[in-house]
Order: C-alpha cells, then sequence, then structure tokens
C-alpha cells in the first residue's frame, strides 16, 4: 500500500509537468490543427535559460534569498520562451497556414532541431546539474513521503491550469481563442484578430513550458540539450490521451499518463515476475536462485513503453481520447 | 492495348536519355570513391533512404495516412537479417531467403499494428504509429534480459555481409582489370533494388490500387460510398510500405554489418517523413530526389563546415556535427517556406493520361 | 416502368441526441421510375439518404434492396449492392483528374489487386483498358468529355455535379441517388440536368432525388415522398402532392412556395 501511495505521489508530481507541456501542444492544435513538434524544444530552453540564470546569480548574489534567484531564473525562462515561441510562429508556421497540412509539421520538425542545436552550442553537450536551493525535506502522508518540492510542483501547476481555465472562461481573449477555435474564418468575421489569438495560444503555451521546464530539471536535479524530446513526446501523447484540442483533456492526459507510468514502473518487475513458474524448467529454477526468486520479463527500463501501450489502448475503444468529443463524420 | 505497343511509342530521345542515366548511374560510385570510399558508402545510404522514403510515401503520399513510426518497419527488417545472419544465435541464412522473411514479418507488424488503429482520424494515428515506433525500439532496447535476444544498446556485430555462393559483396576484387571496393559492389546491388523499388511503386501508382488509395486520400467519405473497403484498402497501403521498410532494414543490416537500436529512433522516422514531403507527397521523383537530397545535405555539410568556417574565420566556431544538424534544420524550414508543396510536387499526370484516352479511342 | 419493388423502407428512426432525425419513414421505390424525396429544410432528407447509404446507422427500422435486407451495411458494402449515391456538398477527388474520379468509381465493379499491379498481366491491362474506356463514355454522357484531364477542382460547379453523377454511374448501380444535383446550377444548366437524369432511367437506372428545385421534381418523378420535421407527410405523384394541405402548410411555413414554383 505504501508503494501503490507512492507511485501516486510520483506519478501525480511528474503528471503536473506533463499537463503543463501538454496544454501548450493541445492549445496550438485546437486552434490551428498542427502538431508543433518544436514545443519540447521550448521546454529544454526554458530549463536551460532558468538554470544559466540561477546559476549566475548564484555565484555573483548568493545572499539573495533561494526564492527571489529562483524568481528570477523563471521570469527571464518564460521571457525567452515566449520571445521563441512567438516567433517560432511568425517565420516558420504563419507563411504556411494555407499550405498543405504536413508542411508546418516539417518545419516544425526542422524548428525543433535548430532549437536543440543551438542549445547544444550554447550549453554544451553534458548533463547540467540543477543547484539545491530546496533541499527536499519529505513529509510523510500515510506512509508515503512526498518531499516540499513535489507539493510544489503540484500546488503550482494547479494554479496555474486555473488561471489559464479562468482566462479561457472568463476572459475576452479566452472567448475568442474559443470560438477561433471553433470556426478560424467565422471569428475572423466577427472581427476576432485571428493572428493575435493564435500568437497568444503560442505565448501562453510557452510560458507554461518555461514553467514545466524549471519544474522537471528541478525534480530530477539535472538538464540537458535533449532533455525536450522524450518529454514533449510523453506531454503531446498525454494531450492525445486526453482529447487533443482540449483543456481539460490535457490536464487530465497528462496527470493520469504520470500516474500510469509511476505505478508501471514500480509494479512491472513483480507482476512480469516468472519466478511463479520456476517450476517448469530446471534452468530457471536456477536462475531465480541466484537472484533472490526475482527475474522479471519486462524490468523499470519499460517504463516509456507504458504511456504509448495506454495510449494505443485507449485510442483503439476511445478514438477521439478521453474527454474529445467524437466527431461524427458528416457526409 | 499491348505493352509492346505502348513501348514502341516512346520516341528515341527517351531512350538515349535513360542510356544516358544508365551510364551515370553506373560510373557513379568510381566518380565518387575520386573524392573517398566514405562517399560511395554514402551513395549506398542514399539509395536506402529512397526504398524507405519511396515505402512510407505509399503510406502517407499515396494514401495520406501519417505515420510517425515508420522506422519500426525499418528496425523490424534490420533485426531479422541481423538475428538469421549473425553469431548472435549462431544462425547464417543465405540472403535472398532472409529478405522475403523481412519483407514479411514487417509486414505482418503493419497489419497487427494497422487493423485496430486505422479507423483514428489523421493526427490520432500519427501519435499511435509514433507510440508504436517507440515501443519497438525500446523493446530493441532491452530485449537483452532476462534472455537475450537483441543484445540490447549493444546492437548485433558481425552481421553477414550478402554472399551469393562463396562470391562476398564486402571485400574488395577485381573483375576485366577493374577494383571494385565492398562499397562499390553493394552500391549495384542496392541500384538494383532500388530500382525494383521504384518500379514497383511507379507501377502501384497507376494501378486500381493506387487509385483507391489516392481517393481515401482525398475524400474517405466519398471513397467509402463508392465502393471501395477504405479499411481493406488502408492496410494494404500499411503492409505495402512496411514491407518496402522491411527490405530496406534487411539491406542496412547487411550493409552496415552491424545494427543498434539507437539507428531507428523517432528522428530517423521524422527525417524519412521529411524526405517525402519535402520531395513532393505522391510524385515519385520528387519522393527520390527528397530522399537522396536529404541523405547527402548533412554529409556534405560534415565535409564542408569546417573547412568554410577556416576560411572566414581561422578557427573553427562551431563543431562539424552541431553546426551540420543546425543548417539542415534551417534547410527544413526554409524549403518548406519556399516550396510549400515539396520541391517536385506531383503534377497532373496529364501526359499518361492522354495515352490512356488515344487506347480507349483505338 | 414495371410494379416490381427496388427498395422498400420499414418505420426507419434516427436519433441525433435529443433531435429525432427521422421517425417511423417507410416507403419504397419501384423498379424504374425517378422517386422524388422533398421537404423544407432540415426535413431529413439528406439524413435519409445517410441511412440508407449506410454512413449512418439507423436506430429503428430496416431496408429491403432488390430483394434482400440492407441492414447495418458499411458504405462501401452499400455501394456494392448497387446503390451510388452523390452529395449536397460535392464530394470529388479534387486533386484528381475528371477521368481518374469516374476510373475510382469502377473500383467496386474490378478485381485487379497488388499482383497485378505490379505485374500487369493479361487479365489486368484488360481490365485497365475496360475501367478506361467505360471512364470516358461515361463523362461524354453525362457531357463533360473534353475536361477529363482536368483536375476535379478546376472545373465549373455544374461540372463537378455532372462528375459526380458520373462517377456514381460508375459503380453500376441499381439505383442512383442524387441529393441535391440541381442545386447551384442555372436554368440552362437544370433543363440539362433533366434530360440526363431521363437518360439515366431510360437506360435503366431507378434514381431517388432530393431536389429543392420544385420545378424540376415536379417535371420529372413519377412519385414523390413528402418529409418534415422527420416524418413522412405525403407520398404520391407530383400532381397530387403538390395539392395535399399537409404539404402545402409545411411549406407556407418555410421559405419555398410551392405553387408558385410549381406552376411550370
Amino acid at each position: 500500500m505504501e508503494t501503490f501511495l507512492q507511485q501516486i505521489i510520483n506519478g501525480l508530481t511528474l503528471g503536473s509537468v506533463y499537463a503543463l507541456v501538454a496544454l501548450g501542444y493541445t492549445m496550438v492544435y485546437g486552434i490551428i490543427g498542427l502538431i508543433n513538434f518544436a514545443h519540447g524544444e521550448v521546454v529544454m530552453i526554458g530549463a536551460m535559460v532558468a538554470l544559466s540564470v540561477i546559476t549566475g546569480l548564484l555565484g555573483s548574489h548568493a545572499s539573495l534569498p533561494a526564492v527571489v534567484i529562483i524568481l528570477a531564473g523563471l521570469f527571464v525562462a518564460i521571457l525567452v520562451c515566449v520571445a521563441i515561441a512567438y516567433s517560432m510562429e511568425k517565420i516558420a508556421y504563419r507563411p504556411l497556414r494555407s499550405a498543405p497540412r504536413l508542411a508546418p509539421l516539417i518545419t516544425a520538425i526542422g524548428m525543433s532541431i535548430v532549437l536543440q542545436n543551438v542549445a547544444l552550442m550554447v550549453w554544451g553537450r553534458n548533463y547540467r546539474t540543477f543547484p539545491t536551493l530546496i533541499t527536499p525535506t519529505p513529509h510523510i502522508i500515510f506512509g508515503a513521503a512526498m518531499t516540499d518540492l513535489q507539493m510544489l510542483i503540484v500546488v503550482l501547476a494547479a494554479l496555474l491550469m486555473g488561471g489559464l481555465v479562468l482566462i479561457v472562461q472568463r476572459t475576452r481573449l479566452g472567448i475568442a481563442m474559443r470560438a477561433t477555435a471553433q470556426n478560424p474564418q467565422v471569428a475572423g468575421l466577427m472581427g476576432i484578430d485571428i493572428n493575435v489569438i493564435i500568437s497568444a495560444a503560442f505565448v501562453i503555451g510557452a510560458a507554461l513550458a518555461a514553467v514545466a521546464g524549471l519544474m522537471v530539471m528541478a525534480y530530477y536535479g539535472i538538464a540537458h540539450y535533449y532533455m525536450g524530446f522524450l518529454l514533449g513526446l510523453k506531454a503531446f501523447t498525454a494531450a492525445v490521451l486526453g482529447g487533443i484540442g482540449n483543456l481539460a483533456g490535457a490536464m487530465l492526459g497528462g496527470l493520469l499518463l504520470g500516474i500510469i507510468e509511476a505505478l508501471g514502473a514500480g509494479y512491472i518487475g513483480d507482476v512480469s515476475n516468472v519466478c511463479g513458474l520456476s517450476s517448469l524448467s530446471d534452468a530457471l529454477q536456477q536462475k531465480c536462485a541466484d537472484n533472490d526468486g526475482q527475474v522479471s520479463l519486462f524490468g523499470s527500463n519499460y517504463q516509456d513503453v507504458f504511456a504509448f501501450f495506454v495510449l494505443i489502448l485507449v485510442l483503439i475503444f476511445r478514438p477521439s481520447g478521453l474527454l474529445g468529443e467524437r466527431v461524427a463524420d458528416r457526409a | 492495348m499491348s505493352l509492346a505497343a505502348r513501348r514502341s511509342g516512346i520516341p528515341v530521345h527517351v531512350w538515349a536519355g535513360v542510356a544516358l542515366v544508365a551510364i551515370a548511374l553506373g560510373v557513379l560510385p568510381f566518380v565518387a570513391a575520386l573524392a573517398g570510399q566514405a562517399w560511395v558508402r554514402i551513395l549506398n545510404f542514399a539509395m536506402i533512404y529512397t526504398m524507405l522514403a519511396l515505402g512510407l510515401n505509399i503510406v502517407v503520399g499515396f494514401a495520406g495516412l501519417l505515420d510517425l513510426g515508420y522506422i519500426a518497419f525499418y528496425a523490424v527488417g534490420a533485426y531479422t537479417y541481423a538475428l538469421l545472419a549473425s553469431p548472435q544465435f549462431g544462425i547464417h541464412l543465405p540472403f535472398w531467403v532472409i529478405l522475403p522473411i523481412g519483407a514479411s514479418i514487417a509486414c505482418l507488424f503493419g497489419v497487427l499494428l494497422g487493423t485496430p488503429t486505422l479507423k483514428l482520424r489523421g493526427d490520432y494515428l500519427a501519435i499511435v504509429t509514433l507510440g508504436f515506433g517507440e515501443i519497438i525500439r525500446i523493446f530493441l532496447n532491452n530485449l537483452n534480459a532476462p534472455l537475450n535476444f537483441t543484445n540490447g544498446p549493444q546492437g548485433i556485430n558481425l552481421i553477414d555481409p550478402f554472399r551469393i555462393g562463396g562470391f562476398s559483396l564486402a571485400s574488395t576484387e577485381t573483375f576485366f582489370g577493374i577494383s571494385f571496393s565492398g562499397p562499390q559492389k553493394y552500391y549495384y546491388m542496392l541500384l538494383l533494388l532500388t530500382i525494383a523499388v521504384i518500379f514497383v511503386n511507379l507501377r502501384l501508382q497507376n494501378s486500381r490500387l493506387g487509385r483507391a488509395w489516392e481517393a481515401i486520400r482525398e475524400d474517405e467519405i466519398a471513397a467509402k460510398a463508392m465502393g471501395i473497403n477504405t479499411r481493406n484498402v488502408k492496410l494494404l497501403a500499411f503492409a505495402m510500405g512496411a514491407s518496402f521498410g522491411g527490405i530496406a532494414g534487411a539491406v542496412f543490416s547487411a550493409t552496415q554489418q552491424f545494427i543498434s537500436p539507437e539507428s531507428f529512433g523517432l528522428f530517423e522516422s521524422i527525417i524519412v517523413l521529411a524526405m517525402v514531403v519535402l520531395g513532393g507527397m505522391g510524385n515519385i521523383p520528387g519522393v527520390i530526389l527528397g530522399a537522396v537530397l536529404l541523405t547527402l545535405l548533412p554529409e556534405v555539410l560534415r565535409y564542408t563546415m569546417e573547412p568554410l568556417q577556416m576560411a572566414l574565420f581561422g578557427r573553427v566556431v562551431i563543431d562539424a556535427e552541431t553546426i551540420r544538424l543546425l543548417v539542415f534544420g534551417v534547410a527544413l524550414v526554409a524549403i518548406m517556406l519556399f516550396r510549400p508543396a515539396g520541391l517536385w510536387p506531383s503534377a497532373v499526370r496529364k501526359r499518361e493520361l492522354e495515352v490512356a484516352k488515344e487506347e480507349a479511342a483505338a | 416502368m414495371s410494379e416490381h419493388t427496388l427498395l422498400s423502407a420499414e418505420h426507419i428512426d434516427k436519433r441525433f441526441g435529443g433531435v429525432q432525425a427521422l421517425s417511423e419513414v417507410s416507403f419504397s421505390i419501384r423498379d424504374g421510375e425517378i422517386y422524388g424525396l422533398i421537404g423544407p429544410n432540415g426535413a431529413g432528407k439528406t439524413s435519409l439518404f445517410n441511412v440508407l447509404t449506410g454512413i449512418y446507422i439507423p436506430d429503428g427500422g430496416s431496408f429491403t434492396f432488390d430483394g434482400a435486407p440492407l441492414n447495418r451495411l458499411k458504405p462501401n458494402e452499400v455501394a456494392e449492392r448497387g446503390i451510388a449515391r452523390t452529395f449536397q456538398n460535392i464530394r470529388l477527388f479534387q486533386n484528381l483528374s475528371a477521368l481518374e474520379n469516374v476510373m475510382i468509381g469502377r473500383h467496386v465493379r474490378t478485381h485487379a489487386g497488388v499482383f497485378g499491379a505490379i505485374f500487369r498481366d493479361r487479365t489486368t491491362l484488360a481490365e485497365e483498358a475496360a475501367i478506361t474506356s467505360r471512364a470516358y463514355q461515361l463523362l461524354d454522357y453525362v457531357g463533360i468529355a473534353t475536361r477529363a484531364n482536368d483536375l476535379a477542382k478546376h472545373l465549373a460547379y455544374g461540372d463537378q455535379r455532372r462528375l459526380e453523377i458520373a462517377r456514381a454511374l460508375a459503380t453500376d448501380p441499381k439505383l442512383l441517388a442524387l441529393d441535391e444535383p440541381a442545386a447551384g446550377m442555372n436554368a440552362t444548366e437544370t433543363r440539362a440536368l433533366k434530360g440526363l437524369l431521363e437518360d439515366i432511367r431510360r437506360d435503366g437506372t431507378t434514381i431517388l432525388l432530393i431536389e429543392h428545385d420544385m420545378k424540376l421534381v415536379m417535371s420529372v418523378c413519377d412519385r414523390v415522398l413528402v418529409l418534415d420535421y422527420g416524418r413522412k407527410i405525403a407520398e404520391g405523384t407530383a400532381a397530387a402532392v403538390q395539392k395535399d394541405p399537409k404539404v402545402i402548410a409545411a411549406y407556407l411555413g418555410g421559405e419555398v412556395s410551392l405553387h408558385v414554383k410549381a406552376a411550370g
């Protein structure tokens, strides 16, 4: 039971990060139908910029309180990410808005490669460690530990998501965004400046990505120029799992994916342990004896497989994702 | 009207052109060898990628199904060859036995993936195929314990080269006083295979099946209403594409004689997709152009970027690997911005249709 | 016209959420007739087409076509059984030529597979030649033979409608279901369309016609079914239907005045 709760807590933490990144994918997809492949790299850039600012400040103004240093790093990271996403949309996606559907997908891939290699140039090939500014103090909840860093990530992510929902539901900008997602042509006729709305989607997504980048770096304690790739991939998977284009779906998908991964990683070794069948073969019996009765077909290195297995299963039974609307084929 | 009659209708200058291209392709590996055997290997890669891109073109270009995990089938073909022709299991089957096995297993994987997922709408299919590609890669990476199938991240080494009887394609040999290096011999074999793949693709495109694929790409509901069993026809596109991927994979295995999961990541899938889209989706010459260009471009950059920097700045500012990918990324963006439909988009197949008209009238 | 029934519908029901799109609709179409389907906008005409052609699954009721039930078939199976359709908002294969569009219509009546495609054996070559010549014939039949090599999307609106008909005819249908073929056509084009419909019927294909152009419906249809709010409110000869008080009431509530339009 403790392991279970522990994995849920870990999953929730990681899931919060996925959810924040997934929102960026889903907003852009919902409005212009583009899989913004470079979004994962924006997360990576966010982490890297924050890291540079924070280590820089620690060197020059070590006396500043940790909170100020982190917030300064976050602030600069958000600025940089927003600027990148804004210009990326303008340069690489906007000119292709009426082009064949796959053209912007290729430019997105191109942008992803460019951002990755710019990061490689600036920050180098090695893993960078994140200074421990927040000492993770574990709090014991029903036998499972949750550090204050984990709490901070979950709470901050929840606040940001709540804020986003408020923006989308209540503000003029949000209403305009929803209208554009429904029908860009009509929204344009109603006097909505579609370019502004699309830029807004990219900008908001990038800001969330920057936060997510800092979170994931603080959580794992390291950053790397390649970190955006798999993270982006998982977050996109989360967005599709929830029903792409749907904000609540991205959040649900992100959290679920985080939890599924954590549970999968925690239990797969036991579930696929074949020593229960050791009476079937002498060789297996020997092997089990050598390994303390633990011979698993699948170890935790299969963690990344769960995300995709679950995704495929969900889509087979719910082709539009968990919360996606059923799109009936119209004749 | 018979094929012979159509052939006789081809004017002399076309034949002359074909002959010129044939001669050029024939001497190409020797020209490339002047710059080093590495360039012959690069040409060989260009052909492997051409096969891959043409296979993916069936799925994406003809049938309009966005497949982001196509490299999985390439991996299946490559590992099939590697496991059946290496010391890994001590099995050493000949190449011509494995090639159809590799193609069939890849095809089977295509059907397995396609059967439950092909009803999904475009972008959902994309992410499912992407996930499938990752699953295959992760399995290849981890199927070394508790039982060792794939040798994990180390990959499989000492894979048998192509061998016909006692004649191996891997070593240097002399015929008619001309010395053929290993890569050069592979070149000719790959050239034959590539021509065969191009031929099959052309034939498929101009067939009842090819039209059905294009109909599905254009409007799936209308295609259904016209009596096309879209599920089966899509599955067939998937299976055909997968088979080509499997063939390319087996060839890759034999050419490299070493494979590891690293060669089969999502990035590879994406590059092959970029070849198809950037060349001109659905247009076979365009796809070939895309494949050749995107194989050569990074290599050319690899060899030119350092000297260029030396000449400009007197030192290497950015290391070759980084700048080559950087320029590659910029090139992808730039080409799409200037030619959104690809470098060589599918033209109206007018001439061919005029031929058909004459036949109908006859 | 024979008295043999080609298609009969029994108590067809279709709901979308809370909306009853079709309710207990029954009718039958005889072999060789032109059967009109009219009703105000939103009456359920296109829904009926979609249920008939397998795009929607009906919530209740059944169709019998050519002596056998037509239940729960997929759209392609319906086409195979011999019902071909056109779409209200034209659905051509836009980036393919007119000829190719019609050739695709032959798909369901031809057989070549992967082997034939690659090796082009004698049978496949003969089949391909037959497909091409039949496609040309049909383009000629609907009067757009000169546009064979133009992309579908480059055709004029009226020509696109004809191309859709040619493509549908290529499937050798027993029943041709046309969803507003005259929409967007001018008077001359509509007159030509009327001739085409009569030719098609004369050549042995039964027609089910949804149409808003009452003049066309009244002049070409043998019998007419009137839907309103998903229910059948009248069925009979064109002349009888337009005198039916229920029909007049339905239309007076709508935007079309039956009397004026049907005067010709």
